[in-house]
């Protein structure tokens, strides 16, 4: 039974991240506020200089320093935050391997934001998807109230003793960032009664120092080492899930673990998306059921570690499944339809069309889930295996060369 | 032996690691026209060049024979000889 009450407001998305941040109590935040950022660091620096917050903010000269200064306090054994967005985040990149390499749990708000060029600030998951390859954990929302509740959930998966490994809420630009919504948030104390002080199993020390990232040129360690950050984030997939549980227990919230299903036990159809999109599809579903189609829904909540056999399980079942990207790799396609199809590989499961939907903000209507559902039951009664589907590709944009070849 | 997590390990490997292994080349000196001005000292990246008395000295264990002494040195009394890392 849910025992704890929060304090309910009608709060901007950023400003409710930022008092979640301050109630979780990190000793260091260092951001950088720009290329582009978000009010959640504007909101923080805020707090900082009214003397509201905690832990110390410290101003840098770039994403690359926020998240070196972090790895560094982390590695000093204290709890950390940064957040970035955009071209921020791949600045990041280098040190995102380090930390998840050496097993230091930081923890990011990536607020997702389109890649530069063209130079813009719209929403979709390139941003993020692009450091899929890390060992970063990721998780993906749905609202403002998850994206709060993931924020307590996600410090005590990445500060695990058996996981310690840097992780991510994902949310996106403007739809969650800047919109306002009711939400509940969690103070101080409250925070306290789910989330255990981090207590680091190795930590810097001058009167024992350590060496972390060691050079080792050595072929015959090299693979084992890599192997560790592999195998802890498989490991946090069980810990992803309890920590969903547990918070619903308190909070009272609950978005699913891995993964969260509707309308998938009898579906002919299931749709496979992550983020914002996830609400539209919940209401365009409504009205598909109403109309006597069976459409599901499987919301990828973890993206890293990936919910391979749980996918299997959800989707195995339906005719065809239909993946919605907000992001993609150049000439192969959508990133998550092609994970989804490399877990289905070899289990004689549903025909999978794989749609490139909201980049750049290119707003997703239920009218557009409609669409989408309609093109996708055409093409696989044609039998076609499609490849990956620019979902309302404007020609009339294109120059006339790229369709004589 | 067994890794730790992250592969955090003592502090201070550095000075067991031997860098002398990687170099093709070591600095030697001609002593008659070194004059101890210590340009070398001051541009090694490694602080493994050193003027003791008063002519230039290596540290072979971690020079990589990188070859900045011989190319700062103002006099010409480094010459890079191919050496084959610490065997000498």
């Amino acid at each position: 039974m849910k025992r704890i009450e929060g304090r309910k407001g009608l709060v901007q998305g950023a400003v409710a991240i930022a008092e979640t941040i301050k109630a979780v109590r990190p000793g260091v935040i260092a951001a950088y506020p720009i290329t582009p950022q978000t009010l959640i660091v504007e909101h923080l620096g805020k707090l900082a200089a009214d003397g509201k917050l905690e832990g110390k903010f410290i101003n840098v000269d770039s994403e690359f320093s926020a998240a070196s200064m972090v790895w560094g306090s982390v590695a000093a054994g204290v709890r950390s935050y940064t957040t970035s967005c955009s071209q921020g985040l791949l600045l990041m990149t280098e040190v995102i391997f380090n930390m998840a390499g050496t097993r230091l749990p930081v923890v990011f708000t990536a607020v997702n934001r389109s890649l530069s060029p063209p130079i813009n600030i719209q929403v979709d998951h390139q941003d993020t998807m692009t450091l899929r390859d890390s060992g970063l954990i990721q998780i993906y929302v749905e609202n403002i109230q998850e994206a709060v509740d993931t924020h307590v959930q996600i410090y005590k998966i990445a500060e695990d003793k058996d996981i310690l490994l840097p992780a991510m809420v994902c949310m996106d630009a403007w739809i969650l960032s800047h919109a306002y919504a009711p939400v509940t948030i969690w103070t101080e104390e409250e925070v306290e009664e789910f989330l255990p002080p981090f207590d680091p199993v190795f930590s810097l020390d001058p009167k024992r120092p350590l060496t972390f990232g060691a050079l080792s040129n050595d072929p015959s360690l090299i693979t084992e080492f890599k192997y560790m950050t592999h195998d802890a984030l498989i490991r946090s997939k069980q810990k992803i899930e309890e920590a969903a549980w547990e918070f619903e227990e308190l909070y009272g919230n609950y978005y699913g673990g891995l993964l969260e299903e509707t309308y998938t036990e009898d579906a002919d159809i299931i749709l496979v998306a992550m983020g914002t999109m996830v609400g539209t599809i919940k209401v365009a579903l409504q009205q598909l059921r109403n109309s006597g189609k069976k459409v599901g829904l499987v919301k990828v909540r973890s993206f890293r570690p990936f919910p391979d056999s749980e996918l299997r399980a959800a989707l195995g079942a339906a005719e065809l499944v239909v993946v919605l990207d907000r992001s993609f790799s150049a000439s192969f396609g959508g990133i998550l339809g092609g994970e989804v199809k490399s877990c289905l590989y070899g289990t004689r499961g549903p025909a999978i069309i794989n749609f490139v939907v909201g980049l750049g903000s290119r707003e997703i209507y239920p009218e557009t889930v409609f669409d989408i559902v309609t093109q996708a039951e055409m093409l696989a009664e044609r039998g076609l295996s499609p490849e990956t589907i620019f979902f309302n590709l404007n020609k009339e944009l294109l120059p006339e060369a790229i369709f004589s070849i | 032996m067994k890794l730790n997590i992250g592969g955090i390990t003592e502090a201070g490997l550095s000075k067991k690691n031997q860098t002398g292994n990687w170099r093709a080349f070591l600095p030697v000196v001609d002593k008659e026209k070194c004059n101890g001005c210590e340009i070398c000292e001051v541009f090694c990246p490694e602080g493994c060049a050193e003027i003791s008395g008063k002519s230039f000295c290596v540290n072979e264990f971690y020079c990589k024979g990188c070859g900045i002494c011989a190319y700062e040195c103002p006099v010409s009394a480094l010459t890079m000889v191919a050496s084959g890392g610490l065997s000498s």
